[in-house]
């Protein structure tokens, strides 16, 4: 893989092809197996990140790494401070970051605290960072994942800004008509290695996702209408309310889910909907109704909902779904602990868990030497298709999906989903709720609306 | 399938050997420093160490270590830290011995009632740590760190003032001998029968067996039934644990209490087998010793038991160091060396074998 300076590079692959691996090699924090990595015609080897960044490297990471109580100003110069004696010069330090804002298009006030900021000026805050410390190469972790449309443009008006400046930029993504708008070549990998590099003027989306999967893609499957009368899962004036009392996190939230119907969350990041799943999963109490199968749930316990037949695929899989350093037959257990296959009553049956954990790794596709192997070892990707194998191997009546990407086939059974990309959820839900500020703000039937209406309504705009 | 190559029965044995060598390089400087040759107080240890007699002393100093570590390894692993086994086991060898000696019970079940009162007190006053954890959130560390102080001070004011009593001819205090029904045979006459023989200064305890069956309970227990799973699984990412149903403030307060239940039992062996009675001179630092002993097994019932032995042997033959003119405490750098050393070598093994499997997935994947 070549990136020439001045232009936008995209690295795209499925989830699990070895995107991430790619970058952590790039970056420093993983060292490579073979190969060389030459940076100007110099060959480098990076033993970690410091080292990426004297090679002028930098990386803007999916998740925001910025300390909310500082101001803007102080998170770009945390750890890079300009000395003047033992004081930190915010001076120059000020004078140095208009300039940047201004030379680039990235326009942010320095003295706002972070917190207060929305995704998509965090995101600009990141970029000054990485600038900041003189960074010439410039690596994006799926920098749109978290965005609404419209920050989505800002974000490619800022890259086009950049690439002027003469920056050589890597952007990761699985969007692929983002990477066509913005990207000058492109980067397929596949199965750990590369498979294609191409000019995005020369491809398609669909060649490019055909490159991705390795074939013919099958027909997009339309989701056909398996909504069964039934109400499956049924909320009435849910509340979440702040430990303060101040504000609910979500407020008087109601709706009926029926069987086999797949209902979408949007909302930009925060918005509640992490608040709505811990309601439905008995994790955060709440004030309200929440009936599952037409029974009152609101004294179950978290086991009790599970053991009940709502399946649970986090936001967060690392935090929320499992143990990194156990082995993956180990992992299948979790949340599953108090039924067959993995319980003969109150003994655990250990070998019946490593056979089923190796039904799911092979119906689920999940890319690992076997059930020993430790959850850490696995690539994001891998990691997200054992969780959902393993929810879906209790065949739940409910799935609460946050964030999952493919993987998840709706065999009738209710989905509550709460999705970033706008396109996924339109195309997989029966009916959209837009999620602002805790409450529900529309109602949208997704036949009807193109992610620039949801992005706008997710805002509030309208 | 794969079969087992040799680079991974290396792995296996690289972090004990290399914790060895290391802590056998450090305890040298040790005794070099005091002038005189490793080489002598190794062989010195071995011998003495290695008498029958001695090793009989090694089990019976072990058999606490490992009850005590087995109890802090119950927190350990659900992701907890229960610093005060040495508080709650005296309070529980303390009670025990007073009110089991106040009544008679048929052979067995007073034993019983000893071991159960003493796991009573030694759970209710982890219960008090467990409490300021799930109620009001006190870190568990800090808690039982100021109930030792707390317990040891108690034990000393009741003891003296209330429980004790002077026994005639001796300036020495204890409490009330416990009658023969409350008391544990000695393994000697099954050991006899063996063929081991007889040793001057001794038998050994009938708790050992205790021990042991505990060793295999916390196995069992802890990787093959559920209850065990939720304990590990809190330990290993409480986040998860909770989310996949497990409640996790009961599993804080059970692995407290449990710990605490067992810490009580770790009191007994000496007061059992020998003395009889609490006394003046109760054995001191067990509790804390076990954390160094439950942190060398790496909180696995076999290689607790495996590491009590060590600690007892250490220090059972560095007595012998006398002889020759060095500070017998020298064992204490030995086993600090032994499990600092141990501990880095197996994080480092650890992650070398994260690394490993990384790559051999990234094979699986390509290929």
């Amino acid at each position: 893989m070549k990136v020439e300076t001045g232009t936008v590079h995209a690295l795209v692959g499925e989830n699990g092809a070895g995107k991430s691996t790619v970058m952590k090699i790039l970056y420093g924090m993983q060292r490579p197996d073979g190969g060389e990595i030459l940076v100007n015609g110099q060959a480098v080897n990076f033993k970690n990140p410091n080292d990426a960044i004297d090679a002028s490297i930098g990386m803007v990471h999916q998740h925001f790494m910025l300390a909310d109580n500082f101001t803007v100003l102080e998170n770009i110069i945390l750890g890079a401070e300009p000395k003047h004696g033992i004081t930190i010069d915010f001076a120059a330090a000020r004078k140095k970051v208009a300039e940047m804002s201004a030379a680039y298009g990235l326009d942010v006030d320095p003295d706002v605290l972070v917190e207060e900021l929305g995704v998509g000026q965090r995101q600009r805050v990141e970029i000054l960072k990485v600038l900041y410390r003189g960074a010439r190469i410039l690596i994006f972790d799926e920098p749109t994942a978290v965005l609404v449309p419209q920050e989505v443009d800002d974000l490619f008006n800022a890259l086009k800004g950049l690439r002027a400046e003469g920056m050589a930029i890597i952007f990761i993504s699985h969007k692929l008509d983002e990477v066509l708008r913005v990207a000058d070549d492109v980067t397929v990998v596949r199965a750990g290695s590369t498979v294609a590099q191409v000019k995005s003027k020369d491809v398609t989306a669909r060649e490019l996702a055909e490159l991705m999967v390795g074939s013919e893609l099958p027909q997009p499957t339309t989701h056909g209408d398996t909504r069964r009368p039934e109400v499956t899962l049924s909320l009435k004036d849910v509340s979440v309310p702040t430990k303060s009392g101040s504000r609910d996190l979500i407020s008087h939230i109601s709706f009926d889910l029926q069987a086999g119907e797949v209902i979408g969350i949007a909302g930009v990041e925060g918005n509640g909907q992490a608040e709505l799943v811990e309601a439905i999963m008995g994790l955060r109490e709440y004030t309200g109704q929440i009936e599952f199968k037409g029974k009152n749930i609101d004294n179950y316990s978290v086991a009790h909902r599970h053991d009940a037949g709502i399946g649970l695929i986090p936001e967060d899989r690392q935090r929320q779904a499992l143990m990194m350093n156990s082995p993956l037959w180990e992992n299948r257990i979790l949340g599953h602990q108090r039924s067959k296959p993995v319980m003969r009553g109150f003994i655990l049956d250990k070998k019946a868990t490593i056979a089923d954990t190796r039904v799911i790794m092979d119906e689920f596709d999940v890319r690992a030497p076997g059930p020993h192997t430790l959850a850490t070892a696995l690539s994001g990707g891998n990691q997200q298709k054992f969780i959902v194998g393993r929810e879906m191997s209790k065949a739940p009546a409910l799935l609460v999906a946050s964030h999952p990407t493919r993987g998840v086939d709706e065999k009738g059974m209710a989905i509550v989903l709460i999705s970033a990309d706008l396109e996924e959820l339109i195309g997989m839900s029966d009916r959209l709720l837009v999620m602002l500020r805790g409450a529900i703000t529309a109602e949208l039937n997704p036949q009807k609306t193109t992610p620039e209406q949801l992005g706008s309504a997710m805002t509030g705009a309208q | 399938m794969k079969k087992p190559s040799t680079s991974k029965v290396l792995l296996a044995v690289a972090a004990p050997i290399a914790a060895a060598v290391v802590s056998i390089v450090v305890s040298s400087f040790a005794v070099l420093a005091s002038k005189k040759s490793p080489m002598d107080a190794y062989k010195t240890m071995w011998e003495f160490g290695t008498q029958a007699g001695s090793l009989l002393e090694v089990l019976n100093i072990a058999t606490p270590y490992y009850i005590a570590a087995i109890a802090i390894a119950v927190t350990f692993r659900a992701g907890l830290f229960n610093i005060g086994v040495e508080g709650q086991l005296r309070l529980g060898a303390l009670f025990s011995a007073y009110l089991s000696a106040k009544f008679v019970l048929p052979p067995v079940l007073h034993v019983l009632a000893v071991f159960l009162i003493a796991m009573t007190v030694g759970g209710l006053w982890a219960a008090i740590a467990a409490y300021l954890k799930v109620k009001r959130g006190v870190s568990e560390v800090i808690s039982t760190i100021m109930l030792n102080s707390l317990a040891v001070g108690l034990t000393s004011f009741l003891f003296s003032q209330y429980f004790a009593e002077i026994t005639e001819g001796s300036n020495n205090l204890t409490t009330k001998t416990l009658p023969a029904s409350a008391q544990v045979p000695d393994l000697m006459p099954l050991l006899n029968k063996l063929g081991v023989e007889d040793q001057p200064g001794g038998g050994v305890y009938g708790m050992l067996l205790v021990a042991i069956a505990l060793g295999i309970a916390f196995w069992f227990i802890v990787n093959r039934t559920r209850f065990g799973f939720e304990l590990r699984a809190s330990g290993a990412n409480p986040i998860a644990a909770r989310v996949s149903g497990v409640n996790s403030k009961k599993m804080i307060f059970l692995a407290l209490v449990i710990s605490g239940a067992i810490a009580g039992l770790a009191g007994l062996p000496d007061i059992l087998g020998d003395t009889h009675s609490y006394t003046m001179g109760f054995r001191p630092g067990v509790g804390f010793t076990a954390i160094a002993v439950a942190l060398l097994g790496r909180n696995g019932a076999l290689g607790m038991a495996i590491s009590a032995l060590l600690f007892g042997f250490l220090e059972v033959s560095s007595r012998s160091l006398e002889l020759i003119d060095i500070a017998p405490e020298t064992y204490v750098i030995m086993q600090g060396s032994i499990l600092l050393s141990s501990v880095i070598a197996y994080e480092v093994i650890r992650r070398y074998k994260i690394t490993l499997q990384s790559k051999e997935l990234a094979k699986a994947v390509a290929a």
